[in-house]
């Protein structure tokens, strides 16, 4: 069975204890995060088992390499603490099981997945892939089950996250990009905290746009527009991948606003949020975010994952803000949209 | 040319009237599983001095006669089960008044409820009136006269609630009013503050006599509107939930459903929650007070609001819901057939449970869906499943499941909705003695020589 490998002494010596230091949602001192964090390690019982949101956040703040977040997760489980109410869960359960309904196009050494996400089928067109399309999977055979960290379900994870990489592996492939945060995340971040063994090399795909960007090159015209960055929850768990969003934005001509709630200190779009603890949390995040976005001044809200643009296109376009993806931006500026 | 079908082409027209054989066989049945019975004559009037004239003429020939709308009830109520003459009321689909500071329309006895859904649409824009989820084809008179819900049922109470008046031609010919309009140009109210006289029509199916125009109450119909779902994996807390939800008086309707495909839906209830509004304000307000009335269960962990995708939205805002229909052809073969007992909504889990318990006993594609009426006063607890046509085996199979939740329905408290001609007479059966003599005094006394859809509501 696959276990957490988690650096205990890390925590114990760190001296800034910044995994739940700099939590959005509660609000400790070094020495009380320390204490806390000792506890769950011991396995003993903390408020913060049953104060976390899950907002992956901690996973980015902790600097020295150790997982705090997936530590929480896990001992939720064997606590029995449940995040999400059970419906939600086994919803989102049942969603990702493996039905054998799964896509592949044109398998070549290097792919793109999709995941389980149906609008990365259609978001992947022009020139930004047509060297790698249709070279892709989609399909819950494909779906990194990362989600589930929301649930505080790391059991499903360790069934399904060994098969997915067993599909790949089935596939031949060397390189995959992951069009999603959890899909690089799951390999990059979480397969390896777990001992799995990822056998190809995971590419976020921000870092593939910014390297198509810049092959293209002439092609670019700037856009001259000021855009706020939607940051998702699971990009925490590849924020060494992050800075490509100020890359990508820089290479296309807009301008990221400067906000409040950016980078670290991003807010996450609420949807997941909102199923788990009910409306206030939710409409508190997004209205905060929303807000924060208008003062700033920014025409656009620049998505990144899917689910928070099904989750909050609406909203900001009610309040005067173009919702739009990232690649549909990068394909705005070299002229296909 | 028979001397009966000669007279009907007399007062109709050659081209509205048939005996022939291609006709009969489709008026020989409905899209439900009840047996074919062909009727000897079909006749299409345009006018209630034409549907005057076609039940005097069965009157003095002793001729069944079966009005019909679209067919759509699915329980055999417009199979001619004696013959007779079928009266397809499809002509007559005009909408004749809007009285719109009053809130009522006057529309003929065989308007569908699409036709009034586009005119009001088109004409009226902030009026609106209690849609079904059948096809669009369904009629309005049909639905009061079945008692059916809409869109608004959790509001205002069952279709027929909404009825303001009611213009009918009795068995013996005669034009009768009901309510205000029988003393008022006015057709405000079905019987209040006068004695109540559509019930000696409405819920008979036909049997006490022929709608030939309806009032139907119309409502506010705001700008927006907006869908939630809440999921729960206890179905016995249902009730609880649905009793929150209603306190709040801000739920437009609340359908719930439960069925094991597509996995999205497996192993949970689903609470389907309408919301409306002029503004996005007022549309958040009730957004936020309906998420707050259920937040002990989301605490519990006994349930959540799911994510709606905005794909999804179109699907369930769509009105009449195409969903239900498009299940109908799950198996291929386009079968589909519901029982939906009106029954508390203490029963939800139990109801539930016996529908999955009859899927799994007869291997059948099922659906829970039920729709909440009124302030949870009750519900109509759809058991549907969806067979294949070609396959008799299975037809046979969903055939003795309904048999199954008919007796089941009664003795959990439920009331028959639509009932076929069985469940009408397990019902009549079971009926205070009291009540089943008053039932026999008014059939007897509008419909002496039972000419009107004969087999139904006969009590013996
Ligand atoms: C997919 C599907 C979804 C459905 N969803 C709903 C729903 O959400 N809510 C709901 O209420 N129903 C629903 N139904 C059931 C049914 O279709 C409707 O109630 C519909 O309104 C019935 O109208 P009809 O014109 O088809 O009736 P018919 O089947 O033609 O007639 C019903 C009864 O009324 C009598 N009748 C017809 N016209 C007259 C008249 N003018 N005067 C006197 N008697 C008359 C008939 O003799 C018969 O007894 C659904 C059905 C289907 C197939």
């Amino acid at each position: 069975m696959y276990t957490l490998e988690f650096d205990e002494n890390l925590c114990k010596t760190c001296p800034t204890c910044d995994c739940l230091v700099k939590c959005q949602y509660m609000d400790l001192s070094v020495d009380e995060a320390k204490e806390e964090m000792i506890k769950i390690i011991n396995g003993d019982d903390s408020f913060v088992l049953q104060d976390c949101v899950t907002c992956y956040g901690c996973e980015e703040y902790c600097k020295r390499g150790n997982h705090p977040f997936y530590l929480i997760t896990e001992r939720r489980e064997e606590k029995g603490i449940l995040t999400a109410p059970r419906a939600i869960t086994k919803q989102w359960i049942n969603i990702g099981e493996p039905r054998g309904k799964f896509k592949t196009g044109d398998i070549k050494k290097k792919i793109l997945s999709f995941g389980f996400m149906p609008e990365l089928l259609e978001l992947t067109q022009g020139r930004l892939f047509d060297d790698l399309m249709p070279s892709y999977v989609f399909g819950q055979e494909f779906f990194c089950n990362v989600v589930y960290i929301h649930f505080a379900n790391t059991s499903i994870i360790k069934e399904r996250l060994p098969m997915v990489i067993d599909n790949f592996r089935k596939l031949d492939v060397e390189e995959v990009v992951c069009m999603h945060d959890e899909c690089y995340g799951s390999f990059a971040s979480l397969a390896p905290a777990y001992g799995m063994e990822v056998p190809f090399k995971p590419i976020h795909y921000f870092e593939y746009l910014y390297n198509r960007l810049r092959e293209l090159g002439d092609e670019i015209g700037p856009l001259n527009i000021k855009v706020a960055y939607q940051r998702p929850c699971s990009s925490r768990l590849s924020s060494e991948k992050h800075h490509f969003v100020a890359d990508i934005m820089q290479l296309v001509g807009a301008e990221l606003v400067e906000r409040r709630y950016q980078n670290e200190n991003a807010l996450c779009c609420g949807d997941v949020l909102g199923m788990i603890y009910g409306y206030d949390l939710r409409n508190d995040i997004q209205k905060r975010n929303i807000d924060d976005m208008v003062e700033h001044g920014a025409g656009y809200c620049v998505f990144n994952c899917p689910a928070c643009q099904n989750a909050l296109a609406a909203k900001v376009t009610k309040r005067g803000i173009r919702p739009i993806h990232i690649i549909d931006l990068c394909r705005m500026a070299i002229g296909e949209k | 040319m028979s001397n009966i079908t000669l007279s009907l082409a007399e007062i109709v027209g050659e081209k509205y009237v048939s005996n022939k054989e291609e006709e009969a066989y489709f008026y020989a049945r409905d899209p439900g599983l009840m047996p074919a019975h062909k009727p000897d004559y079909v006749v299409v009037p345009e006018t209630v001095e034409e549907v005057q004239k076609i039940v005097r003429l069965a009157s003095k020939k002793k001729i069944p006669v079966v009005p019909m709308g679209a067919g759509m009830s699915l329980t055999g109520l417009v199979i001619p089960l004696k013959g007779g003459i079928v009266i397809d009321m499809k002509r007559m689909n005009k909408v004749l008044e809007v009285h719109e500071k009053a809130r009522y329309v006057i529309v003929e006895g065989g308007t569908s409820h699409g036709l009034l859904k586009a005119y009001l649409e088109k004409n009226y824009p902030r009026l609106r009136h209690s849609i079904p989820d059948s096809p669009a084809t369904a009629t309005i008179a049909a639905n009061v006269m079945i008692h059916g819900q809409g869109r608004l049922t959790q509001q205002y109470g069952f279709n027929s609630d909404m009825v303001s008046g009611l213009e009918v031609v009795l068995p013996s010919g005669e034009i009768c009013k009901i309510g205000s309009c029988s003393v008022s140009p006015d057709w405000f109210s079905k019987g209040a503050p006068f004695p109540d006289l559509s019930g000696l029509f409405l819920g008979w199916f036909g049997a006490t006599g022929i709608i030939t125009k309806v009032a139907l109450k119309l409502y506010p119909r705001k700008r927006i509107r907006d869908v939630e779902i809440f999921v729960t994996d206890r179905e016995d807390l249902v009730p609880d939930m649905v009793y929150e939800l209603t306190h709040t008086e801000m739920v437009e309707d609340i359908n719930i459903f439960a069925q094991p495909l597509p996995m999205i839906f497996k192993d949970n209830h689903h609470i389907t929650l309408f919301i409306t509004g002029d503004t996005d304000e007022e549309l958040e307000f009730k957004r936020k007070m309906i998420w707050h009335s259920l937040d002990g269960f989301i605490k519990s962990k006994d349930g959540g609001f799911m994510s709606v995708p905005p794909v999804m939205k179109p699907t369930l805002l769509d009105m009449p819901q195409q969903s239900v229909s498009r299940f109908a052809d799950v198996k291929k073969g386009g079968g589909f057939e519901y029982s939906g007992p009106i029954i508390a909504v203490e029963k939800y889990a139990e109801c539930s449970r016996k529908l999955m318990e009859l899927a799994s006993q007869y291997d059948l594609a099922y659906s829970a869906m039920a729709r909440i009426i009124g302030r949870s006063h009750s519900m109509m607890f759809g058991f549907a499943f969806t067979f294949n046509r070609a396959d008799p085996d299975m037809m046979e199979r969903t055939q003795k499941a309904l048999q199954e939740v008919a007796e089941f329905a009664l003795a959990a408290g439920g009331v028959y909705w639509k009932p076929t001609v069985d469940e009408q007479r397990m019902a009549i059966e079971r009926m205070d003695p009291n009540t089943r003599n008053l039932m026999k005094m008014i059939k007897t006394s509008l419909d002496p020589q039972g000419i009107m859809n004969p087999g139904n509501w006969e009590v013996h």
